[in-house]
């Protein structure tokens, strides 16, 4: 009896905090409302808003997500909520209006379509001056010690040497994350190659394997891609492979030429771009080169500056091109 | 991201006819011998394999089935009015949360209740369901989350956790109640729970995004169909427990059948309810990090993005702060359990404990206002925080670490690969599917007669209806090298910490610490280590699934009646002998239950092994929910995990039913 007797008190005590509580957050409304919070330094933050920015997750495409809600915050008084998700997914958040913009955007000619030409919800906003390069890449000591390793048609000279625990009795060809497009094990059937492509599940266990190989001089081939931070602390050397031509990769089964150069775009909302908010202005004339988009990289990922801060040193160095992008 | 209680009700109901023990041993003879000559007899034919990019019928349906979803959100009256309608308040409820707890508003610079007033409340609450040691170390821990550095993420956490397990709760103690009262009701939603709990949570992250889109709503889903199966699963045994005679009593006494619910049954079954509130938050918290990648905010955000550029010193910073979370939350749910249990106080410390706690609750009150006020005590100061040292000191450890014990860690990894899982894995890939299935047939029978066999038959048939055999042998493999280093480990820990108190007291906060921190904390410095490698996926598991086992292998040696205990000792036998020839044996039904959960929880990690070269039916999940065109691929895949699942856990549970018979036969 006693004891229920005091877990109703205990309850009523909880009720009591709860209401107290709710009571405090009323009346808080007005209050705290008096204080100001950060000053925007521009006088156009009614315009601005709101903007919903997709975060996908490699490096690169955080250096532009830094620098353009820097300038967002910074020069047009924007609130910027950034959305970490998959690609595929903010795609899905031009239909549903919970993604503004995608600020760097690698082929998806099959999202595009869907959601551009089909739906109607999001646009094309041209490039952001990237190039992507996608290919395969071996360990740099490989390079420097057999030089010849970098033409695809010696690859077979070297396949044992690239034998692993996980590859039976052919050399191991690593691949990385799974959202992006590989043709790897339809080049190695279709050229003869006596590899075999090993599916590491993430960009974090590719890049870890090509650090340790480098390190330890073990022999390592992958796919890979630029621009990319960690190729400023581990120069991988590209291996050519039969050169791209229009159409040769239009049979995926059938492929036997190396990935199409990618000309990286951004991709926003429509209505987002009809609203007549700076911002959709902005992100649409932010455009650099792989070399800033890797300074702003390697400030993230290998000097460990928040994206603000990283931001703040690319801004301040270059004060004109910000300028070119916040032209109406 | 486990499953503790899976199914554990069940198998009190199926009563099996155990065959002799020497009979048992020949039947088992029997079967790996005709398993292993027909598998290289046959070896190579019907091992049904499937490239990484080809798709079954099975799987291309799935896949447009997702395609429908995503037509039909808008227009559809079940989203219209149905699902739009719940996306809608969940959102509400987590927003005001993160408003009162961790968010600041567009008018205001702090959430409505500042970091001073948070831990005064913590520290309230915590003291008035347990007691004051507790209080403290939890306003401690609570401070500790702002030294860090992550105050505002880890009150965003704990404002998504506290939605999902309050959601949990409210549907899941109810309907746990029923099937703790309805037999029918309850074999009608095991299945179902089987299914939330071992389907990898990848698999569900696209198709819940697509009905109810990013944000709070869908993260809150995401964990909700982790954590309500405990708190379901844990109601139902809790009412289950009490005594029917004390029921009949109160009915022959005149109570109506709802009555006697309310004042016999409820009030019994109290504590081992809390007990399951506390799985609850467990398993809540456990999906902090998947959650993050469809933008749930909080901790989890902050591992995923230090992973993108492989800071383990910013991971590892945040993952030490979900462990002090969950240990907090956990100690603090376990006091209150067995404070529930402990009953009377007399009835002067009654009014003075009522009095402390008024007290405490103004002077908690106070904190809020103050909190509101001082600018100190609203947002964490950032000059106290110490969260990057730690980081760069993890760093640091790590590189040196890597750098000095890479070479043997490769030998291992070697080792162990050509050793072990591809002579495992040749066997089981390259055997003909019906070979093996029926050698899981044949377990089914022996363990567990003909309706176990009936549901080894359904697996297999339906794995390879998934079309991904040749997948799930790859898995199976791993599996297997993983639960035998597993529960290897529960054994040699197990009985250590068992015998010793000073060793489990040592040992058991590192046991937390695996089953809680975010595997993605340490599959970097693993991935450094071993290489992207089956072994890395492997080594992954088993530092998640280990400490089950040796938890209830310890429990198992301390449960070893004092008297056997004794009369060993008289007898003269020295600590091996005592280990090997009586604790270990009398710890039988315990070693069973541990080889049963440590393959559970190994299941539970293979997705994570997809992402670091484990391949199978891992990286075919992973790969599902990165590509629109691998969707119903992964979708299968998850299926299977589930298949195999279940079967395993259905076979290690009839063994260890069976051992527990078989002890307390002998010992009468």
């Amino acid at each position: 009896m006693l004891k229920n007797h005091r877990a109703r008190r205990a309850a009523t005590y909880v009720l009591l905090a709860g209401a107290v509580t709710l009571t405090l957050s009323a009346c808080s409304k007005t209050q705290s409302a008096s204080s100001p919070t950060s000053t925007p330094t521009s006088a156009s933050t009614a315009k601005c808003g709101t903007v919903n920015l997709a975060d996908n997750a490699w490096v690169g495409y955080e250096a532009n997500l830094a620098v353009v809600s820097y300038v967002l915050k910074n020069d047009l008084g924007c609130k910027v909520v950034v959305k970490n998700i998959s690609e595929e997914i903010s795609w899905q958040g031009f239909a549903s209006g919970q993604v503004d913009a995608i600020l760097e955007n690698w082929g998806h000619d099959d999202l595009a379509k869907k959601y551009i030409t089909t739906q109607n919800v999001a646009v094309d906003l041209g490039l952001t001056g990237n190039q992507g390069i996608i290919g395969w890449y071996v360990v740099p000591w490989m390079a420097t010690k057999y030089p010849d390793i970098l033409d695809y048609r010696n690859l077979n000279k070297y396949a044992t040497m690239f034998k692993t625990s996980e590859s039976g009795s052919k050399g191991a060809f690593l691949d990385g994350d799974p959202s992006y497009v590989t043709n790897d094990e339809a080049l190695i059937k279709n050229l003869g190659l006596n590899y075999k492509v090993i599916y590491t599940g993430s960009e974090a266990a590719l890049i870890t394997s090509f650090r340790t190989a480098e390190a330890q001089k073990k022999p390592l081939i992958g796919y890979f891609y630029e621009p990319q931070w960690f190729l400023a602390e581990v120069p991988l050397k590209h291996v050519t492979l039969p050169p791209y031509t229009a159409g040769c990769d239009a049979v995926a089964a059938k492929v036997a030429c190396d990935y199409p150069p990618y000309a990286l775009n951004k991709i926003a909302r429509v209505a987002f771009m009809n609203s007549g908010s700076p911002a959709a202005t902005m992100i649409k004339n932010f455009q650099w080169t792989n070399a800033d988009q890797n300074s702003v990289a390697k400030s993230l990922a290998v000097d460990k500056l928040t994206d603000d801060a990283a931001a703040k040193i690319w801004v301040d160095a270059h004060p004109d091109q910000v300028k070119a992008w916040l032209k109406a | 991201m486990a499953t503790q209680l899976l199914v554990a009700p069940t198998s009190e109901k199926s009563k099996v006819e155990a065959p002799k023990k020497s009979k048992l041993n020949r039947y088992l003879a029997f079967l790996t011998v005709g398993f292993l000559s027909f598998a290289i007899l046959f070896r190579g034919k019907a091992t049904l394999p499937l490239d990484r990019s080809s798709l079954t019928p099975f799987q291309v349906s799935l896949n447009s089935f997702s395609a429908w979803i995503d037509t039909n959100r808008d227009s559809n009256p079940i989203f219209t009015s149905f699902i739009n309608v719940i996306r809608g308040s969940i959102n509400g409820f987590v927003t005001f949360l993160q408003n009162l707890i961790s968010q600041t508003g567009d008018t205001r610079s702090i959430p409505q209740i500042g970091w001073l007033g948070i831990v005064a409340i913590i520290g309230w609450v915590v003291y008035a369901i347990s007691n004051t040691r507790i209080a403290i170390f939890a306003m401690a821990g609570f401070v500790s989350l702002g030294l860090l550095g992550f105050w505002q993420e880890s009150m965003d956490t704990l404002a998504l956790t506290l939605a999902a397990v309050s959601i949990s709760l409210i549907i899941g103690i109810p309907l746990g109640i029923c099937a703790g009262l309805y037999p029918k009701f309850e074999r009608f939603i095991t299945p179902a729970l089987d299914f939330a709990q071992v389907m990898p949570t990848f698999v569900y992250l696209t198709p819940v995004t697509l009905f109810f889109l990013i944000g709070p709503a869908s993260a809150t889903i995401v964990t909700l169909i982790y954590a309500l199966p405990p708190a379901l699963r844990i109601t139902a045994v809790a009412i289950k427990q009490v005594p029917w005679s004390s029921v009949e009593a109160a009915v022959s006494m005149g109570s109506t059948r709802m009555q006697a619910l309310r004042k016999v049954q409820l009030p019994q079954a109290k504590r081992t309810i809390v007990v399951g509130i506390n799985q609850t938050i467990m398993a809540a918290l456990s999906m902090v990090t998947i959650a993050a990648l469809i933008d749930a905010p909080g901790l989890g955000q902050v591992v995923v993005r230090a992973l993108e550029s492989l800071d383990v010193g910013r991971s590892f910073q945040a993952g030490l702060a979900i462990v002090i979370l969950a240990v907090v939350l956990d100690r603090s749910t376990t006091a209150a359990a067995s404070k529930v249990d402990s009953g009377t106080t007399s009835g002067t410390s009654h009014r003075t404990h009522r009095f402390v706690l008024t007290v405490l609750a103004a002077l908690a009150l106070a904190m809020c206002l103050i909190s509101r006020a001082l600018d100190w005590a609203g947002a964490f100061p950032g000059t106290w925080t110490v969260g990057s040292t730690i980081a760069k000191y993890a760093n640091l450890w790590v590189a040196w670490f890597q750098v000095h014990f890479v070479t043997l860690t490769n030998d291992i990894t070697d080792v162990v690969s050509y050793g072990l899982i591809n002579p495992m894995q040749s066997l089981l890939t390259q055997s003909p599917w019906f070979i093996t299935g029926l050698a899981f047939v044949g377990l089914g029978t022996i363990f567990g007669g003909k309706k176990l066999a009936a549901i080894s038959a359904f697996c297999v048939v339906a794995i390879v209806g998934t079309g991904l055999w040749s997948d799930t042998m790859v898995t199976l493999a791993s599996t297997l090298v993983a639960s035998v280093i597993t529960v290897a480990l529960g054994i040699l820990v197990g009985t250590w910490i068992g015998r010793s108190r000073r060793a489990d007291r040592w040992v058991r906060p590192i046991l937390d610490a695996g089953q809680v921190l975010p595997a993605f904390v340490y599959l970097v410095p693993f991935l450094g280590l071993f290489g992207a490698t089956r072994f890395t996926a492997i080594m992954a598991a088993v530092v998640y699934a280990a400490p089950a086992s040796i938890k209830l292998m310890a429990d198992g040696i301390r449960g070893v009646p004092d008297t056997i205990v004794e009369a060993a000792t008289a007898a003269g036998s020295s600590s091996w002998q005592m280990i090997v020839k009586v604790q270990i044996p009398s710890a039988r039904r315990a070693l069973a239950l541990a080889t049963n959960q440590g393959i559970i929880y190994v299941l539970a990690m293979i997705v994570v092994g997809g992402l670091v070269g484990a391949g199978g039916l891992g990286y075919l999940v992973v790969a599902g929910f990165a590509q629109e065109n691998l969707k119903g691929k992964g979708l299968a895949a998850g299926l299977a995990i589930v298949l195999l699942g279940i079967m395993l856990d259905r076979i290690t549970q009839a063994i260890a039913h069976r051992n527990s018979k078989e002890y307390s036969q002998s010992s009468h």
